[in-house]
């Protein structure tokens, strides 16, 4: 199968224009006869649901979560980008295109990333409409600030808490859909399986999560906006719940998964504790721009970071990137941490460096520190029992964000017909590198601004009848599927394999990697799938509300998918974003890219029997020439 | 350190359920609560008995999915966090820790700690949004709004819906949380236009959802993880007011 992303004709600032014009529409009327399945109701998914239920479509939503409102899009602290050029600083469209395509590293589509600039003001307005309480200048109006990779101040927020409030106001959005019936919300309700329909996305099979009941749902289209796969690593700071499964699965009915290799490491975590560790948890990008990176010039000094004069420690970014210092982009931060950590130069037992507000709080006070930080910094002290205002922070890289997801086209829709992807599960605008504060903004443009209209080209033309029962032989393969899992005796628990694949994943197939260490991982994730058929082990008996089931079944999964992600690395010949390959490096230690060989995404289809296919989405650059990325 | 759990079991919604007991050792002081819990059900499955039912989903305070009575308190001691922020090193070893569900007519118990809270959602549908179709927005800044004003919103707007307020309420109202939306709402002009409904609307529902009345008592504000302000119910009895004598 050619891989056609149906990219409008004409020139970049009217592709999408060219592409409303020229789609086809659902006449009002219609629209009520149309159903939509949305699977996956944070920020993107909510968006979508309630956009399509307020134009009159037949919608039903699905959530594994007990209510919309927890989706981990809650979690996200730092901002949301638009170039509304409010700080009027000389922000453009143009230019929020331009840094994206840069910071993701020439791997991703212009045309998409183009629209996404494009549309990204449209959100801000809307959320300000809903009531959103954005941070507020004294004069009444909108605040904004820079965010780590870029030079301008772009960046909306409500305080720490941004991706709290855009959800909350796509809750509402939602709710009121719900409210009148023309969205059924199905919470606690989880997708494990995709059906396809001669060719087409018909359906999914679900279970609901309290009876253990399991169904089918039909529906003329699918929508998937269940976020990322981080925690293959199983530490990241993701959710502990968010998992692959929908994805995944949709991937083995036939849509192609998208660059699975490209993950992100985000540099501001705050290290492991322990063993029983559950969940890494971020500490928002914006204190870097305020705190100074830095560890001891001499190994193992085991002296209070206070201690530790100015002339024995090492800035490093300052020092190795003059001109954007302790604010390069996230993969290159990530990277440099772990390298000083690598050789030797890391604190507190080795996986730590300082990030320090001593300067700050002499040069601009602790009460200026406290207003723009204050909520991090209790986060921070809760957790460790350390107070940053008197003790340098100490922080780690973890696995964060994933730009990689389902292959879609220009429209969102995958290579099954009528199934869609949105927000983080697709691949779409953010290259090898996500920038700050883009995630938010690409989810919600897809949600509210791309799929409410691209769907509706897809809807408009006649689909073939398919019987309600058209699904039950796949219900019949999950329940199977279910019933072995729930029967294992074994004696390893679902948490310690996931544990497993995550300590492969992270040393062999984290910030950066080699062949040696992938084929090894390849091999490592071969036996442990086998131990995990072997040897798993539930021990809570029947299948009404089952966690243990729950997780037994999304492990799976990401077993499976790391396999393919670190396949994806072995056939990435370059580094490139957050897939650094050391065999492809600059003599000053960065990422080299080939573009002459390498400029594609690499689109993965599942195969049944043998490995799976790589097929290749050339990417062409005609308005940002690609450069060797230089932050110095 | 130690410590001895007793903890609240209850197969289902229609089995009553009780108390047992376990033991958990070599507790790390930096461990969060959940995660000795996460050890001691690891302990559980491993010796083949069902481990125990408990929600928590971002684990850093904010989806406001945890949520747990632990020694008489929601979210365990300490103020103004959720139990997922809860380290152990807030209690001494060999302690015992009595966990319970939330325990609320509108909250039933599905399983174990794992209680149903979409009478939550039901609140919020009946009328806690601003009504604007995707399209239909002016440029976010053609209307300025004071700084004061904002920052009073968002102060309400940061309610993660966990229900301790509910729990910890002795008639278990729900009025801190649906004031906190009320509120969020009315102090913004993009919700005026509907106030009236709104505060009728979702106060009806509160009632019939089973929640109890608020009898101004106080503690769900010094329970509450986001330490959303008494302010707020004030200023929801003054919109119901607004409302109802026109
Ligand atoms: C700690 C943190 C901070 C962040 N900060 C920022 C930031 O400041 N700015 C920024 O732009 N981005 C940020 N991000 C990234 C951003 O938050 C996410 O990329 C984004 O919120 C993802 O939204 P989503 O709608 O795609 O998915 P999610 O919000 O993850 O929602 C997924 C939905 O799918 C449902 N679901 C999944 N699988 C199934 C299934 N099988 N069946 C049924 N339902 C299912 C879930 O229940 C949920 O409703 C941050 C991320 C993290 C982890
Ligand atoms: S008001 Fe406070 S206690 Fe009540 S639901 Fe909201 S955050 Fe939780
Ligand atoms: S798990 Fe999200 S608030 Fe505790």
């Amino acid at each position: 199968m050619s891989l056609d992303a149906r990219i409008p004709e004409g020139p970049i600032q009217q592709k999408w224009d060219h592409c409303k014009f020229e789609m086809k529409l659902v006449s009002p009327a219609n629209r009520r006869k149309r159903s939509v399945i949305v699977v996956g109701t944070g920020l993107a998914g909510a968006s979508a649901a309630a956009s399509l239920g307020e134009m009159g479509y037949n919608v039903s939503a699905f959530t594994y979560h007990d209510s919309p409102r927890r989706a981990h899009s809650i979690a996200a602290q730092g901002g949301i980008n638009a170039p509304k050029n409010y700080a009027n600083d000389g922000d453009s469209i143009y230019r929020l295109f331009y840094d994206t395509i840069k910071g993701g590293d020439y791997r991703a589509r212009e045309a998409n990333v183009y629209r996404l600039a494009q549309l990204s003001g449209n959100i801000i307005d809307h959320c300000v409409a809903q009531g959103v309480p954005f941070a507020r200048e004294y004069g009444g109006l909108l605040a904004n600030r820079s965010f780590g990779g870029v030079q301008v101040s772009r960046t909306f927020y409500a305080r720490g808490q941004t991706g709290q409030q855009l959800l909350l106001g796509a809750y509402g959005a939602l709710s009121r859909q719900v409210h009148t019936n023309q969205v059924r919300m199905f919470s606690r309700t989880e997708m494990l399986d995709l059906i396809v329909v001669d060719g087409r996305a018909r359906g999914i099979v679900a279970r609901d999560l309290v009876s253990g009941k399991i169904s089918s749902h039909m529906a003329d289209a699918v929508i998937l906006a269940t976020g990322g796969y981080s925690n293959v690593f199983y530490l990241s700071t993701n959710a502990i719940n968010s998992n692959a499964t929908a994805i995944w699965r949709a991937h083995k009915r036939g849509a192609y998964f998208a660059n699975p290799c490209f993950t992100q490491i985000h540099p501001t975590c705050i290290p492991r504790a322990g063993e029983s560790q559950s969940k890494l948890t971020l500490m928002s990008e914006s204190l870097r721009n305020d705190g100074r990176i830095w560890v001891p010039k001499q190994k193992g000094d085991k002296r209070r970071a206070r201690d530790i004069p100015e002339s024995d420690r090492d800035y490093y970014l300052e020092r190795i990137y003059p001109s954007f210092g302790n604010l390069v982009p996230r993969d290159v931060a990530s990277r440099r941490a772990k390298e000083m950590c690598d050789n030797g130069y890391g604190v507190a037992g080795g996986y730590a460096v300082y990030l320090d507000f001593a300067d700050a709080i002499q040069r601009d006070g602790k009460d200026s520190v406290e207003q723009k930080y204050g909520n991090l910094f209790d986060i921070y002290h809760e957790i460790t029992g350390e107070n940053p205002y008197t003790t340098a922070m100490k922080i780690y890289p973890a696995p964060h964000y994933t730009m990689g997801g389902l292959w879609v086209d220009y429209h969102l829709m995958t290579t099954i017909p009528g199934l869609f992807a949105l927000g983080e599960a697709n691949f779409s605008d953010h290259g090898a590198n996500r920038l700050g504060a883009s995630a938010l903004m690409q989810c919600l443009t897809d949600g509210y601004f791309v799929l409410p209209y691209t769907i509706g080209d897809y809807l408009a033309k006649p689909l073939p009848h398919v019987s309600e029962d058209a699904g039950k032989p796949i219900e019949r393969e999950v329940t199977d599927r279910l019933n072995i899992l729930s029967n294992a005796s074994g004696s390893q628990t679902a948490m310690s394999l996931h544990q497993k694949l995550g300590h492969i994943m992270w040393d062999k197939c984290g910030m950066s990697r080699n062949e040696t260490g992938l084929k090894e991982a390849l091999n490592d994730i071969k036996t442990l799938k086998e131990t995990f058929q072997k040897d798993l082990k539930l021990s809570t008996p029947g299948q009404t509300l089952n966690q243990e089931l729950e997780r037994a079944n999304r492990v799976a999964d990401y077993i499976e998918l790391g396999e393919l992600m670190v396949q994806d690395a072995l056939t990435r010949e370059e580094s490139c974003g957050g897939h650094f390959r050391e065999e492809h490096q600059t003599e000053e230690n960065e990422a080299k890219r080939n573009d002459e060989n390498q400029s594609y995404v690499s689109a993965w289809a599942y195969s049944e029997k043998k490995e799976a296919v790589l097929h290749k989405e050339a990417l062409a650059f005609d308005h940002v020439k690609p450069t060797q990325r230089s932050y110095k | 350190m130690n410590v001895i759990l007793k903890i609240w079991r209850q197969p289902s919604k229609d089995t009553p359920g009780g108390f047992e007991t376990y033991p958990v050792a070599d507790v790390s002081p930096d461990m969060s609560f959940l995660e000795m819990l996460d050890v001691l059900n690891e302990t559980l499955t491993q010796s083949g008995k069902e481990p125990i039912a408990f929600e928590s989903d971002c684990r850093e305070g904010i989806c406001g999915t945890c949520g747990l009575f632990i020694n008489g308190r929601a979210h365990g001691p300490g103020l103004g966090i959720t139990t997922c922020e809860l380290r152990m090193r807030r209690f001494k070893s060999g302690e015992t820790i009595v966990v319970e569900p939330w325990r609320a007519k509108a909250f039933p118990v599905l399983k174990d700690l794992i209680v149903d809270r979409s009478s939550f959602d039901r609140i919020i549908q009946s009328g806690g949004y601003v009504s604007v179709n995707t399209g239909n927005a002016l440029d976010g800044n053609t209307l300025p709004i004071a700084k004061t004003k904002a920052d009073e919103a968002f102060d309400a707007a940061t309610c993660i819906g966990c229900g301790a307020c509910v729990a910890t309420c002795k008639n278990a109202s729900a009025m801190l949380f649906t004031a906190a939306k009320v509120s969020q709402l009315a102090l913004l002009p993009q919700g005026e236009v509907e106030a009236q409904d709104r505060v009728i609307n979702m106060v009806k529902t509160m009632e019939l959802e089973g929640f109890g009345h608020c009898s101004n008592t106080g503690a769900c504000e010094i329970e509450c993880p986001k330490q959303i302000s008494l302010t707020h119910i004030a200023r929801l009895h003054r919109e119901y007011l607004k409302a109802t004598f026109k």
